[in-house]
């Protein structure tokens, strides 16, 4: 018999575990502060028969990298009939994976870098050297490297020089099986928050990053102080209009649900380039989803409650 | 559904998320999150095998009896064991340390000698503070414990690795060393040493090179710290019969620091260990404590010396020795079995660690996330050096796993080097660089779970 339980999952196996943590733990405290009944649990091989026995109301799931945002989880959720916060299924397989992400927005007429991504075989067949000096060739330097899939910037580097290129490329190899190189833009770094109550679907306010160190590393997401934030961002009106339309569009030609994160450059022109779309925003004390909801003029623990809400009128009809 | 957008007109503010940020003293600047400590926290994960912590195996102490004796202390003594104690330490325990604990290790001190500490971290913590001001020189293995590089950090020292070889700390490398710093116009306060079962290294020092040691560090008058955790838990060679190598401290009561520890011998939870000192230092070493935390945790104390008058504590560190013997078996016939050529590792005699060597070329740090994807973790060699060396060792436990676990973790992480191998010989490597981001995160803030 189903309860009026929400059941938050934060933790499992990937290496933004600690993010994922801290995330369930914000999010469940902010849900109590709305009076919402919480649990949170991590995802290990009792979670299905839990699940079964004690089904909550709503899963929020709070994962981060593979098991929380290729769609696994969810398939299963669905499978077990257990309702959840986020998006779908095929909507976070749309959005996971970069390389056919950014292909099929900038189908859509999105702005976003080129790029190229190759698995190590590839590399390994045609000869890492020649490769990697055609991409050079295409994209300049510098460039980005960084895994297919995953977040927080794990894996990622900045390529000013060719010769780094060997190392970064086995650092984003250590995250993955493809690797991703990626035009660098340099401009002012944005994030644009998605809500989607169901009914609308609007954009937050945009926040601006300004890391102190080179770009916006693990280490400058989640060490509080080492990163400034402006919210709502130093932009033109006009340009934050721009990136707000285009983070609404994005969420919904990848058909994503309820929330996501749009993270984009603004070039020197204003040119408006979106990275990638994030279909679980971290939500912990440095992340950019609540600092985004709070410049809105909501509190968190309403907003997921509004979409624990919206999940459940979803089961319904 | 319709698409709409936020009025973006609120005031412009820069947030830090961190009020305090510009309060910060210097010294925490680089206490930041990492990537590789992130890491760290999946590797707790049940179904990862984690070759990464040195947690002694408490497992294996007699649970039923160790609660009834803790049951009997709190109903006998309860006004005792739950009250403030002493700054230097619990008077019976420091009787026990001296009397009982020491004699395997050739040390013979008076009980007000000893100062009882919260682990023998909190130890090494009181003897940087009371000798080393910022810039002091301080002489430690390569590689060297990461906790104890993060206290000299943590003070500011400038440390300054020494080589080791088959049989740990070189006495050539060290009177080096020395000269080079007191060719700069210096002289090296400390020189840290783990003469016995090293972590990470594995070796362990024979008689006569204690005595090498201990005769550089008397003629330049530079005071030895002996950091020796791990000496009564031999099982091989020499201490195949629960014999344990004589301390440093044995043969100079004036010019060694002594730091011992029940972590390992009965358990790191009670967070029980001790200094001994010379009579001055130890003076020193009180008050510092006594600033510190007022006193070590009396209950922990009286368990301790409790377990030491009431159980067969000799018995079960024979037990733990025929244990880690078994598990040592284990990881060295697995990885000799399954390591790839040109893979290297250091096979001791007590303690917990081998060091492992890997093929030319790879690197630990930027491996570890494809470790644990394939559910083994260990903990890369850079951690136990401040100088951004390293990158080619890791270090492995194998203390905490059982036999069958160390071997599918081996079985686990050979796979792992030879996909690196793989990205190599495709990639080639570059010169003089590696994807590790300075070496300190690690040694600055280590977690607990790999010390």
């Amino acid at each position: 018999m189903t309860d009026s339980r929400v059941l938050v999952l934060a933790g499992g196996l990937s290496p933004e575990r600690d993010v994922s943590i801290r995330s369930g733990r914000r999010v469940a405290e902010a849900l109590r502060d709305n009076g919402v009944e919480v649990e949170v649990r991590d995802v290990d091989d009792s979670l299905l028969a839990s699940l079964r026995i004690d089904p909550p109301s709503c899963v929020v799931p709070l994962l981060h990298g593979a098991a929380g945002e290729d769609g696994a989880l969810r398939d299963v959720l669905d499978a077990l009939g257990v309702v959840y916060v986020g998006s779908s299924a095929d909507g976070c397989r749309a959005a996971f994976d970069k390389p056919s992400s950014s292909a099929r927005l900038r189908d859509k007429g999105i702005t976003v870098p080129r790029s190229v991504a190759l698995p190590h075989a590839a590399f390994r067949e045609l000869g890492a050297a020649a490769v990697l000096e055609a991409f050079v060739g295409s994209l300049g330097l510098p460039l980005v490297v960084k895994p297919s899939k995953g977040g927080s910037a794990l894996g990622v580097t900045v390529v000013r020089d060719a010769s780094e290129l060997p190392t970064a490329m086995v650092g984003a190899f250590a995250y993955g099986d493809t690797v991703m190189l990626e035009e660098y833009i340099d401009g002012t770094e944005i994030a644009v928050c998605v809500i989607d109550d169901g009914t609308e679907v609007t954009a937050l306010p945009a926040v601006e990053i300004c890391p102190d160190g080179p770009f916006y590393d693990y280490q400058s997401r989640y060490t509080a102080g080492s990163t400034e934030f402006f919210v709502p961002a130093r932009l033109d009106a006009a340009v934050v209009a721009q990136a707000q339309r285009i983070a609404i569009a994005a969420h919904t030609e990848l058909g994503l649900r309820d929330l996501s994160r749009a993270d984009l450059i603004v070039d020197g022109h204003g040119r408006v380039v979106l990275l990638e779309m994030c279909v679980a925003p971290g939500m912990t004390e440095t992340s950019l989803f609540p600092q985004a909801v709070v410049a809105a003029g909501r509190d968190l623990g309403e907003v997921v409650a509004t979409l624990v809400e919206v999940a459940r009128s979803r089961a319904r009809s | 559904m319709t698409g709409s957008t936020s009025d973006p007109t609120a005031v412009t503010h820069g947030d830090r998320l961190d009020h305090w940020v510009s309060s910060y003293a210097t010294r925490a600047r680089s206490m930041t999150a990492s990537e590789i400590r992130s890491l760290f926290a999946v590797a707790s994960r049940p179904e990862v095998v984690s070759l990464a912590g040195g947690m002694p195996f408490v497992q294996a102490l007699q649970a039923d009896d160790f609660a009834d004796m803790v049951a009997a202390l709190i109903r006998d003594r309860g006004a005792v064991a739950l009250q403030y104690g002493s700054g230097q330490g619990d008077v019976r325990l420091r009787e026990q340390i001296s009397s009982e604990i020491m004699t395997p290790v050739g040390i013979a001190a008076h009980p007000d000698d000893v100062v009882v500490t919260t682990g023998s971290q909190m130890a090494l913590d009181l003897v940087v503070r009371v000798f080393c001001d910022p810039g002091d020189v301080v002489l430690v293995e390569a590689p060297s414990y990461v906790g104890a590089l993060g206290v000299f950090r943590a003070y500011e020292c400038d440390i300054v690795h020494v080589a080791m070889d088959d049989e740990g700390l070189n006495p050539v490398a060290l009177e080096e060393a020395i000269a080079r710093v007191l060719a700069s116009g210096r002289r090296p306060k400390l020189i840290y040493t783990i003469p016995s079962f090293h972590n990470p290294a594995g070796v362990t020092q024979g008689a006569q090179r204690r005595s090498e040691v201990l005769s550089v560090a008397k003629k330049h008058g530079i005071l030895l710290l002996e950091d020796d955790p791990y000496g009564l838990l031999g099982f091989d060679g020499p201490y195949v019969d629960g014999s344990a190598p004589r301390a440093i401290r044995a043969d100079d009561a004036d010019g060694v620091v002594y730091l011992g520890s029940f972590s390992k011998t009965i358990a790191s939870g009670l967070r029980v260990g001790w200094a001994v000192a010379p009579h001055g230092v130890r003076e020193k070493l009180v008050l510092a404590a006594e600033s510190a935390v007022l006193c070590p945790s009396n209950f922990s104390q009286l368990t301790v010396s409790q377990y030491l008058a009431t159980q067969p504590w000799t018995e079960q560190i024979k037990i733990f020795r025929e244990l880690y013997r078994e598990r040592r078996d284990a990881l060295i016939d697995s990885l000799a079995a399954l390591m790839p050529e040109g893979t290297q590792w250091t096979v001791p005699q007590g303690g917990f660690y081998s060091w492992v060597t890997l093929p030319e070329g790879l690197d630990s740090r930027a491996m570890l996330p494809r470790a644990v994807a394939a559910l083994v973790a260990y903990v890369p060699g850079t951690g136990f050096f401040v100088d951004g060396s390293g990158t080619n060792y890791l270090r492995l436990s194998y203390c905490y796993p059982e036999p069958e676990r160390i071997r599918e973790g081996v079985r686990r992480l050979a796979g792992v080097i030879e996909g690196e191998l793989e990205l190599l010989n495709t990639f080639g490597r570059t010169p003089n660089a590696s994807n590790t981001k300075g070496s300190d995160d690690l040694v600055q803030t280590p977690p607990t779970n790999l010390l």
